[in-house]
């Protein structure tokens, strides 16, 4: 079957989303998934003027039961029920599951619905027992985190990439962040703080590494006709794709970029426009390098030359790109890239303040995992 | 000797063969006698063709690193003593990538595109792990 247009069909109506910061001051063993995605929901309820009895389809993530979620939340009848799983690369294929449900009219206003509680929880994440496989941890390789340090370790390698254009990102970030007062890092950064950081699997340091903190997140999803009427300026849809690149293991020799070619290829021919269009973008950063990876793997510059490319400001605020505005995973919030949706969203609305990008009209959410995903989304 | 604490291998009904060539000092992995894939981590059928016939070759042992990592953050405490320890993604001549450590070789020493060759370390009395060390380290005869 030909991949139908669905560009500009179905738009973001609403956002929501707890504290971050202040939540990271004390960790609260009453906190948890639920309680995290029933304020992130009731915010998002607000935020787009749809009432509860309007929703009837929920994916969840992250969230252990739909069952319970959904009594809590108090629907009762959703047409289309579903949780995938906790990993990150779920946030971008929730969206686009719910706005294959609304184009198709399997629901006609779906809430997404994140809730982490990680930090409360006491997270550490590479130790979990469940983690134990017979090729990797008899030799001690665990985490993805280790997975992106060999795969930064080979681009350096091969393309003369270095530990300070890492820096530059992550400078970028915590600046873009000390702008956000929801963030949990909030503190600038500098060069010599960064370089002399810890590792904690060489050449990756701490700050390349994602926070750990406690959240939730609720996008909803509808019509572009009935995002209309809803509170605030809809934000469309006019992409979305995913490809996966499954491999035996995290790190991939091809740095996964035949994935994201295909996800590229597919959403800048159904949005009509390429990287030099995009206004600011919002890239999955569980780790630093994620991000470069993903700038090369998109065309927003040649392979090998994101180290290059990211600096003179090109990714700040007045740049040609900025990107990961809220600070990402890496100093805003590590809502496993609910968090980043929110922020596309509240760039295209104008909602931003400090670090509005001026002029903001197309945003792209890039994320580079097992699964690769991207939608481009407009006001 | 001191009880050995890291992780160990959990062999199952279809990696066992592996495992149990590794006791015995070679290294041998599955080869689809049909197309002739050869494929690791073991799996039930071949992931080319899904063909349920194939064989447990013996390989050379000999490979490149395609890259290398320290770890520095502690994860599993039975790594404890020796932070920060190597972790290599070995590129193995006969094709398939496989994890293990470099020995016989200082950490600052480990490159990209390195010849390594497998060295087989008898861990407990049951378990055998591939490690790599610098091509050319055997000695002769041993």
């Amino acid at each position: 079957m030909k991949l139908r247009d669905i560009r500009d069909k179905t738009a973001i109506a609403g956002v929501g989303n707890t504290p971050f910061g202040a939540l990271y001051k004390k960790r609260d063993p009453r906190r948890n998934a639920y309680t995290l995605g029933l304020e992130a929901f009731e915010n998002a309820l607000e935020d787009s003027g749809l009432h509860k009895e309007d929703i009837d389809g929920v994916i969840m993530s992250r969230i252990p039961s739909y069952s319970k979620m959904c009594v809590m939340a108090g629907i009762k009848n959703p047409r289309l029920t579903n949780v995938l799983e906790a990993e990150g690369r779920m946030s971008g294929i929730a969206l686009q599951y719910a706005a294959m449900a609304v184009y198709t009219g399997m629901a006609n206003v779906v809430a997404c619905i994140y809730g982490n509680d990680g930090w409360s929880a006491g997270a550490t994440y590479g130790s979990e027992p469940q983690m134990i496989d017979s090729y990797n941890s008899p030799f001690g390789m665990t985490s993805p985190g280790a997975s992106l340090a060999l795969m930064w370790q080979r681009h350096m390698h091969e393309y003369g990439t270095t530990a300070e254009d890492l820096g530059v990102l992550a400078i970028s970030q915590r600046k873009f962040a000390s702008m956000n007062l929801n963030a949990v890092m909030r503190t600038p950064l500098t060069m010599d703080q960064y370089m002399k950081s810890r590792y904690i699997c060489y050449p990756l340091r701490i700050y390349d590494y994602c926070l750990i903190n406690d959240g939730g997140v609720c996008l909803i999803v509808t019509s572009a006709e009935r995002a209309k009427d809803c509170k605030k300026r809809p934000v469309y849809i006019m992409a979305t794709g995913q490809a996966a690149n499954h491999t035996p293991y995290y790190h991939a020799p091809d740095y996964g970029w035949n994935a994201m070619k295909l996800v590229a290829d597919q959403v800048y021919t159904m949005a009509g426009v390429g990287p030099g269009e995009i206004d600011c973008a919002q890239i999955y950063d569980n780790f630093l390098p994620t991000v470069m990876l993903s700038l090369e793997g998109y065309g927003f510059c040649p392979k090998g030359e994101s180290g290059r490319w990211i600096r003179g400001g090109r990714i700040e605020l007045g740049g040609e790109l900025p990107v990961n505005t809220s600070g990402g995973h890496c100093s805003e919030s590590y809502m496993q890239g609910w968090a980043l949706h929110a922020e596309a969203v509240r760039q295209l609305r104008g909602e931003c303040g400090d670090r509005q990008v001026k002029d903001c009209e197309i945003v792209q959410y890039i994320c580079s995992s097992p699964i690769c995903s991207s939608h481009i989304l407009r006001r | 000797m001191t009880q050995y604490t890291k992780p160990l291998p959990t062999p199952d009904d279809f990696d066992k063969p592996y495992w149990t060539a590794l006791k015995k000092h070679e290294l041998r992995m599955q080869k689809c006698v049909d197309c002739g894939e050869i494929w690791f981590p073991p799996t039930p059928v071949c992931p080319a063709c899904l063909s349920h016939n194939h064989e447990w070759i013996k390989l050379s042992g000999k490979g490149k690193i395609w890259s290398w990592v320290f770890f520095h953050q502690l994860y599993f405490p039975s790594f404890s003593d020796e932070i920060p320890y190597n972790v290599v993604a070995v590129k193995l001549d006969e094709g398939p990538l496989m994890t293990s450590n470099m020995v016989e070789c200082k950490n600052e020493d480990i490159r990209c595109d390195m010849r390594v060759e497998v060295f087989f370390d008898d861990v407990t009395d049951l378990v055998t792990l591939p490690k790599f060390r610098p091509d050319g380290s055997a000695k002769p005869g041993s």
